[in-house]
């Protein structure tokens, strides 16, 4: 099957007090992309995601979701922000927090039908929660709340899904099964994931992508300990805790 | 008590309570699980400005202060939205700047004010029969508000970056919040007062949210209690005579401390049982 561009991004630069957070980013994410973009933290990640979604206007460039202006094109996106900042005693039950991801479908003041729910259902199958639908969310544990916003996420059949350090707030032993799930999904979507952990990140992607404030990008796995250096500022042998990255990211 | 209850005033004052518990169970609902209990205080406080306006035009106090408490929650809330200034900075400003405009609006005003003090600190015993046909029919604008609009209120509540991403007009909601808040507080001037309005908009809806984690229960819980609060509360002010605001405050405080107690030793007991079952 043609892959096709789902989001283009031309020179696009954001500026925050007058400095610039991110400069001139030219990224082309495509249909079939299990991209993983790394950097330190107050690099930009979260930033360029939200360009995408188009919550950040950029102050220049371009960009574009499926050919569209990003607040028309984020429908086709499944966005997971970094989730564990919520109030965990908010009175919402997953199932409620699933349909969110409906209210592009219904809108102001319609009720869910019920593909709606069919559809949340589904989603919670997915990513194996079904049993938990009437739970309260901030009660569960933190992998068990990322899946229930994972499923958010999928409950719109998204053509690109958008992780904001997914791995942050789950445990060692959990981040596997997760990685296996976004295995399993990348069969129907693109994928982009940003992460500032890059061990845990250049296991699973196809592609990774370097930022700090400036994009290093080769479509590929290989990146050099000269690129990373480059976008971390420092000797990264610190950043992947005394591991050697280049050999980590070539054995896949 | 119950001879009382034959007095026109006495039934007005319950009428009044049960319509206040009724706004301020909706609303302090969103109030505390939203976290806007500052800017709500803040616009409590400013509505003594439209008080002010009111006399000055020689109008219903009330009216003054729903237009002006409207006009100034939409501008607080444009303002911490669209400017850089810090959220709580701009609040402080609202709260001292409405109520030094109620004081320079009640001297410029001929005459003297002379039920100045029940604007500020409630008289239930005294709500006009003007004042609760608003009161109803602000509480029934807050019903049907909310009732249309629950999921969009909910989700701009809960996670508001992604309600903006699913298409959900969340400034524009929050704006229409804030306009609830001050219905509700327009609602409740008469009841508690400007001063005390903040306790009524949060302690209710504190109380429900430990038994329930349903936004519609705690709702519903919340009304309750304050029906439970403003009737106890004025109760006990008519036997000890005491004032009615200040005793309805300090007897929904007392409960809401009294339940943190309670469900605290409950959790306490619970917990001890489930190390030793698990030992």
């Amino acid at each position: 099957m043609a892959t096709k561009e789902l989001v283009r991004m031309e020179n696009v630069w954001v500026y925050n007090d007058g400095i610039p957070v991110l400069e001139d980013i030219n990224l082309s994410i495509e249909s079939k992309d299990f991209l993983g973009i790394i950097g330190p933290n107050g690099g930009g990640k979260t930033t360029l995601l939200k360009v995408i979604l188009g919550l950040i206007k950029p102050n220049r460039g371009r960009v574009t979701v499926l050919g569209m202006p990003p607040e028309r094109g984020r429908k086709y996106i499944g966005y997971i922000s970094q989730f564990n900042l919520f109030d965990h005693d908010f009175p919402i039950s997953v199932l409620e927090v699933v349909l969110m991801g409906r209210y592009n479908k219904s809108g102001l003041f319609h009720r869910y039908r019920e593909e709606d729910r069919e559809a949340a259902i589904t989603a919670l199958k997915t990513v194996d929660m079904l049993g938990y639908k009437d739970r309260q969310v901030g009660r569960l544990s933190g992998g068990e709340q990322q899946r229930v916003f994972i499923a958010r996420a999928l409950v719109t059949n998204p053509r690109l899904l958008l992780l904001d350090e997914p791995t942050a707030s789950i445990d060692p032993n959990m981040q596997a099964e997760f990685y296996e799930l976004l295995d399993r999904l990348k069969e129907d979507m693109a994928i982009v994931l940003v992460s500032h952990d890059i061990s845990a990140v250049s296991i699973y992607v196809s592609e990774i992508a370097c930022l700090n404030h400036q994009l290093f990008y080769h479509g590929s796995k290989e990146v050099s300990a000269e690129e990373l250096e480059k976008a971390y500022h420092c000797p990264i042998q610190l950043i992947a805790h005394g591991t050697v990255p280049h050999r980590v990211l070539r054995e896949h | 008590m119950l001879d009382a209850l034959q007095y026109q005033f006495m039934q007005n004052a319950l009428l009044a309570g049960l319509l206040a518990a009724i706004a301020c169970g909706i609303v302090g609902v969103y109030v505390v699980v939203k976290k806007i209990v500052f800017i709500s205080g803040g616009i409590a406080h400013a509505s003594f400005g439209g008080i002010g306006l009111g006399y000055l035009l020689g109008i219903n106090p009330v009216l003054g202060a729903m237009a002006f408490t409207i006009a100034s929650s939409l501008g607080i809330g444009l303002v911490t939205r669209r400017t850089r200034l810090p959220e709580d900075t701009a609040i402080g400003i609202l709260w001292a700047m409405g109520m030094a405009l109620g004081i320079i609006f009640i001297g410029l005003a001929p005459g003297y004010a002379p039920d100045l003090f029940s604007y500020l600190f409630g008289n239930i015993l005294t709500v006009p029969f003007f004042d609760l046909m608003l009161m109803l029919i602000l509480d029934v604008v807050i019903i049907v508000l909310v009732a249309l609009l629950y999921k969009e209120f909910l989700y701009l509540s809960f996670d508001e970056e992604f309600s903006t991403v699913s298409g959900v007009p969340t400034e524009s909601l929050y704006l229409l919040l804030l306009c609830l808040v001050a219905l509700t507080v327009v609602v409740l001037i008469r009841v508690v007062g400007i001063i005390l309005v903040i306790a009524l908009l949060t302690i209710p809806a504190a109380l429900a949210r430990q038994f329930t984690y349903s936004l519609k229960k705690m709702m519903l819980l919340a009304i309750s209690a304050g029906v439970v609060f403003t009737f106890s509360g004025l109760w006990i002010s008519y036997v000890l005579n005491l004032a009615s605001g200040a005793t309805i405050i300090l007897v929904s405080g007392t409960v809401l401390f009294l339940s943190f107690g309670i469900n605290k030793l409950r959790r306490r007991t619970r917990g001890d049982s489930h190390t030793a079952s698990t030992a």
